[in-house]
């Protein structure tokens, strides 16, 4: 093509200047600053990282964040894989496939709001107007308040909600590798005599383990920085803090810009390895084109 | 027609299985919509699932919450801010990553490949690493507080998405076409504007659909640079307020919720194809 040395970078350069003014300049800026104090005055070497690590309620948004990545990641996944794999069986896929998915479609804060509203709860004896503890007290059982009963209950509520919103993106992934397989190899397991685990076993789950590690690494991506839900639901009390949330609070309650900007660097260290795999990816595609 | 039916029986657990499973997925929406309709006193006396006894005694629903919610709540004003930030918001990363992608695509230039490989490294960098130096430059530019800041945020955190996306759509166009345009003498920006552009129309209406709704569904970038200003605040913005200062108020948070997921539902139902690629596409998003 007939072009100019210049004219690349008229293409290219706004989005180049706006990438850098907006990713790349905030994030060595916001590298800089988790060595600094507070206010960003003074140098305080690795402080703020060592707080990180030994303070008791940064601590807990660590481990909060650990169990949503362990919980959250393997339900999402396996749910989806589930659903991509047994609703190809039935007719009205379709119809269910829209249900798991339209979670997707709306905010974090909706959903928040939708589950809050699940997990209502009214002391024994009241109406329940929350769903979950109406079914627990039909049953014979005590209300609960989901929300405050520390520290794995609540969590695990609101990994619930991530689970509930999320599925849905792991099954249309999934259900589209799992389409693209073809039927003979399962009808020649079957025929083989495999009963349906084993073919899921030794002929599909082989086959879909690219796909899985896709998903896998997007979910946890995606839950490594989760935010939304915690803010809503429980803006982080009774020990439901995650890393962002500390971030938040660190930045806008406390003004503590060395702490709030180390936790962001530890958020970025720990998206790293997907980062890497990321461009591994890309350039392996780059070689087979 | 006994095999038939012996195959059917068989299959049942997975029937019931996947409607138990739908029921589940379903069950938490339908009770915000319902709850919504009902007036207040019914709300937090008894469950919404009591409805279904007389389903249609349309006595029991009301639409003053909505009204309540829409005019003295403030949700419609937060309707048209989200409105007011989402489509500038969409239109101005889409355009900038166009041009982008396609020089990434078809022009050669000197470090062409390593710049596109920090794009990539961009996607998943997560924004919390640049919300305080950004904060301090819009607060010294007084930005912070108004619908360009977001509309600047949205932009520069969307395009590395955006132009991958882009880039990989408009790299697989045939070669042959910008050999042939280029032999007609057409100029690149005459190549973008009659070949690239119409023949991109599908990926450009996928990558639209995902940015409008990851702009309209976000509460964080909102969060961080509107802060408490009320006449700025979008829908989710809004509705998280009124979780936090009205959390037992469960006729008008059903209600507000509710005005927040119209629109993404909307697209949603009118648009599902392109809206099921929209999102997968921009599910990696930093």
């Amino acid at each position: 093509m007939r072009t100019g040395r210049l004219q690349p970078w008229l293409f290219v350069g706004p989005a180049l200047i706006l990438l850098v003014f907006f990713l790349l300049y905030p994030s060595i800026d916001t590298i800089r600053l988790s060595f600094l104090d507070k206010r960003a005055e003074n140098f305080v070497g690795f402080s703020n990282y060592t707080h990180f690590f030994t303070d008791k309620t940064t601590l807990t948004a660590f481990r909060n964040n650990a169990l949503w990545v362990v919980l959250f990641t393997t339900f999402s996944v396996s749910f989806g894989l589930a659903l991509a794999v047994l609703l190809d069986r039935v007719r009205y896929e379709k119809i269910v496939k829209s249900i798991i998915f339209i979670p997707m479609a709306i905010s974090m804060v909706g959903a928040s709001t939708i589950w809050k509203f699940v997990y209502a709860f009214r002391p024994a004896g009241a109406p329940q107007i929350g769903l979950l503890n109406a079914i627990v007290t039909a049953c014979g059982g005590r209300p609960m308040g989901w929300l405050i009963e520390m520290p794995w209950i609540n969590n695990l509520c609101l990994i619930v909600v991530g689970i509930w919103i999320n599925t849905g993106f792991c099954m249309v992934i999934l259900s589209a590798a799992y389409k693209n397989i073809p039927r003979e190899l399962m009808e020649a397991a079957r025929i083989d005599g495999a009963n349906e685990w084993q073919v899921f076993r030794k002929v599909i789950l082989p086959l879909l383990k690219p796909t899985v590690a896709v998903v896998t690494t997007t979910m946890v991506v995606f839950v490594l920085k989760i935010f939304d839900i915690v803010y809503v639901m429980t803006n982080g009390n009774f020990s439901t803090e995650v890393i962002a949330n500390r971030m938040y609070k660190e930045m806008f309650h406390f003004m503590n810009f060395g702490r709030s900007s180390a936790i962001a660097v530890i958020l970025l260290l720990l998206i790293i390895p997907a980062l890497i795999i990321n461009v591994r990816r890309f350039t392996e595609q780059e070689a087979i084109r | 027609m006994m095999g038939r039916l012996t195959k059917a029986l068989s299959r049942g657990p997975l029937h019931i299985v996947i409607i138990i499973i739908a029921l589940i997925w379903m069950l938490p929406t339908v009770g915000l919509l319902i709850t919504s309709f009902r007036p207040p006193h019914d709300v937090a006396y008894s469950g919404w699932w009591t409805v279904l006894e007389h389903p249609f005694n349309f006595t029991q629903y009301t639409l003053r919450n909505y009204e309540t919610v829409i005019g003295k709540g403030g949700m419609g004003r937060a309707f048209i801010n989200s409105l007011i930030i989402t489509i500038p918001a969409t239109i101005i990363p889409v355009m900038v990553a166009a041009f982008a992608a396609y020089a990434f695509a078809w022009m050669k230039f000197p470090g062409r490949r390593v710049l596109f490989i920090i794009v990539i490294a961009l996607i998943v960098v997560p924004l919390q690493m640049t919300f305080i130096p950004i904060l301090k430059i819009f607060a010294q530019l007084h930005l912070a507080g108004t619908f360009p800041a977001v509309w600047l945020a949205h932009t520069g955190y969307g395009l590395p998405l955006i132009v991958y996306l882009l880039h990989n759509f408009i790299a697989g166009l045939p070669s042959e076409l910008f050999d042939s345009a280029s032999i007609d003498g057409a100029s690149p920006l005459q190549t973008f504007f009659r070949l690239v552009l119409p023949l991109s129309v599908s990926a450009i209406a996928s990558v639209i659909i995902f940015q409008s709704l990851w702009t309209w569904n976000d509460l964080l970038v909102a969060l961080i640079y509107l802060g408490g200003t009320p006449d700025v605040a979008p829908v989710t913005l809004k509705v998280a307020t009124l979780v936090g200062s009205r959390g037992q108020d469960w006729e008008l948070l059903t209600a507000a919720a509710f005005v927040s997921m119209a629109l993404p539902l909307v697209v949603f139902f009118s648009l599902q194809r392109y809206f099921v690629r929209g999102i997968l596409a921009g599910s990696v998003k930093g």
